[in-house]
């Protein structure tokens, strides 16, 4: 296979690493773009689908978006958005459509993990005299961490893969030199870049797995289903 | 002269656009509906007899869920793109893509239908004398039909919307039009292209559900257990690669 050769050693020259153009700045630019939405993402999902597992409403809306979500193609809505006025602004629709793609999981697996919480454990707890907040903070939420993180995870690969597409929209990180070696017709650098994004993918979702079990809050006690 | 303004203006909605491209939509819309389907077809082909291997051997459920999952972590314009030396620029680089998407799906949803059989339903059939085969054709498979046929429903949708990254090496149906028409700045091509590919995501799902429930009428008197196993699929997997 010629084009895995050629990606080996398109990976292992040095000076496709440096510069405007080079892995680095590339990588760079995709952690920052990645890093940024998830946290935002994280922001608006979380305190919402938390809060409304807590008083158990807006079932409907939690799950309903996450099915609307899939129904809508991030190529579609990434290009939408540099079309509008937004585009003008350099890294606006990027950063917006990798909220937009963030939210879902998150609000539907926060919600869903409050609320998947024994209710023969919440009522105990209120016999035991806990007002809201207390089952809030030490009956729900570390009961619900399991699909919450799960939540963040799928929400964290989201970004990840959709940061890889603004580079079809024209914007930045590791899937321009994709599309770039599309453009200049160098499968070998199609492929390096492939091989460089499928690992960030993996690294990414690995690095969650791990802190999600690292701060497990029923770590100690016998672990959790997960 | 009023109408054909609007192609000049750039407007995002344009009944000239649709009148004069009819046909270079069609087009697009048909090799979007003919890659999906191919898609689902050859994933349901290839992750039935998987959940099958990793029914009969436990061993093997591990690896065979581990590997489907890791695929599905891979950004889909780096799935494209890593299959590019093994396809060049065709329609099979875009189907074969879009096929390692869907068998996580796939295989956990019959997975989980088959392992839900009841143990009675098999005894009984193989105590009426049924062999593996027709009791896995004639019993296990009509039982694990909703779980089944609710991860084609997921899949098909996901497929539909994945199907425009294709564009990358120009089979990606919609998508093709959509990222001509950030190339040109078109707007109307972009928004026209982009609500057909969800219109085409949910009549999709709704035809199937219909399927669904032609094929399983059985199910309706047990709706609140398969809303809670879909609400349980939901919960497992709920993120689309992108």
């Amino acid at each position: 296979m010629n084009a895995i050769t050629g990606a080996y050693d398109w990976l292992t020259t040095g000076a496709n690493w440096q510069g405007e153009k080079g892995v680095w700045h590339r990588l760079a630019e995709h952690l920052y773009f990645s890093g940024v939405c998830l946290a935002v993402a994280c922001l608006i999902a979380l305190p919402l689908a938390l809060y409304l597992g807590h008083i158990g409403k807006g079932g409907a809306l939690a799950v309903n978006i996450s099915n609307v979500g899939r129904a809508v193609p991030t190529l579609a809505l990434l290009i939408l958005l540099t079309l509008t006025p937004l585009g003008e602004h350099g890294d606006a629709p990027t950063l917006i459509a990798l909220v937009l793609f963030a939210v879902p999981p998150l609000l539907t697996n926060a919600y869903l993990g409050m609320r998947e919480v024994d209710r023969a454990v919440v009522e105990a707890a209120r016999g035991m005299g806990m007002s809201g907040g207390q089952l809030f903070a030490r009956v729900e939420l570390p009961l619900a961490y399991p699909l919450i993180m799960t939540g963040i995870r799928s929400a964290g690969v989201q970004v990840v893969a959709t940061a890889t597409l603004a580079a079809m929209a024209g914007e930045g990180g590791l899937g321009r030199i994709i599309t770039a070696g599309f453009n200049l017709q160098n499968t070998p650098q199609v492929v390096a870049g492939a091989v460089l994004v499928a690992l960030l993918a993996l690294l990414v979702e690995g690095v969650l797995v791990v802190a999600g079990r690292l701060f497990d809050p029923m770590r100690r006690s016998g672990g959790t289903a997960h | 002269m009023a109408e054909q303004n609007c192609l000049v203006t750039n407007d995002w909605i344009c009944g000239e656009y649709l009148r004069t491209r009819s046909q270079e939509l069609t087009d697009a819309t048909l090799q979007h509906v003919g890659i999906t389907l191919a898609s689902v077809a050859i994933g349901l082909a290839v992750s039935l007899p998987l959940a099958l291997l990793a029914r009969r051997w436990r061993f093997l459920a591990g690896p065979i869920l581990g590997v489907t999952t890791v695929l599905y972590s891979v950004p889909s314009l780096a799935m494209f793109s890593l299959l590019l030396p093994f396809f060049g620029l065709s329609v099979s680089l875009v189907v074969t893509g879009l096929v390692l998407y869907s068998l996580t799906v796939l295989v956990r949803n019959i997975l989980a239908g088959l392992r839900a059989v009841p143990e009675e339903a098999r005894d009984a059939a193989k105590g009426m004398g049924y062999g593996p085969l027709r009791l896995l054709w004639e019993v296990e498979l009509p039982l694990a039909l909703p779980a089944l046929l609710a991860g084609v429903r997921i899949t098909t949708v996901s497929t539909v919307a994945l199907t425009t990254v294709g564009a990358i090496v120009d089979y990606g149906g919609l998508g093709t039009l959509i990222l001509d028409g950030l190339d040109t700045t078109f707007k109307a091509q972009v928004l026209t292209a982009s609500v057909l590919c969800v219109l085409l995501a949910v009549v999709a799902d709704l035809l199937l559900l219909a399927l669904q429930r032609w094929l399983t009428p059985w199910t309706r008197a047990h709706r609140i257990r398969t809303s809670r196993a879909a609400r349980k699929a939901a919960v497992a997997k709920v993120a689309e690669p992108a």
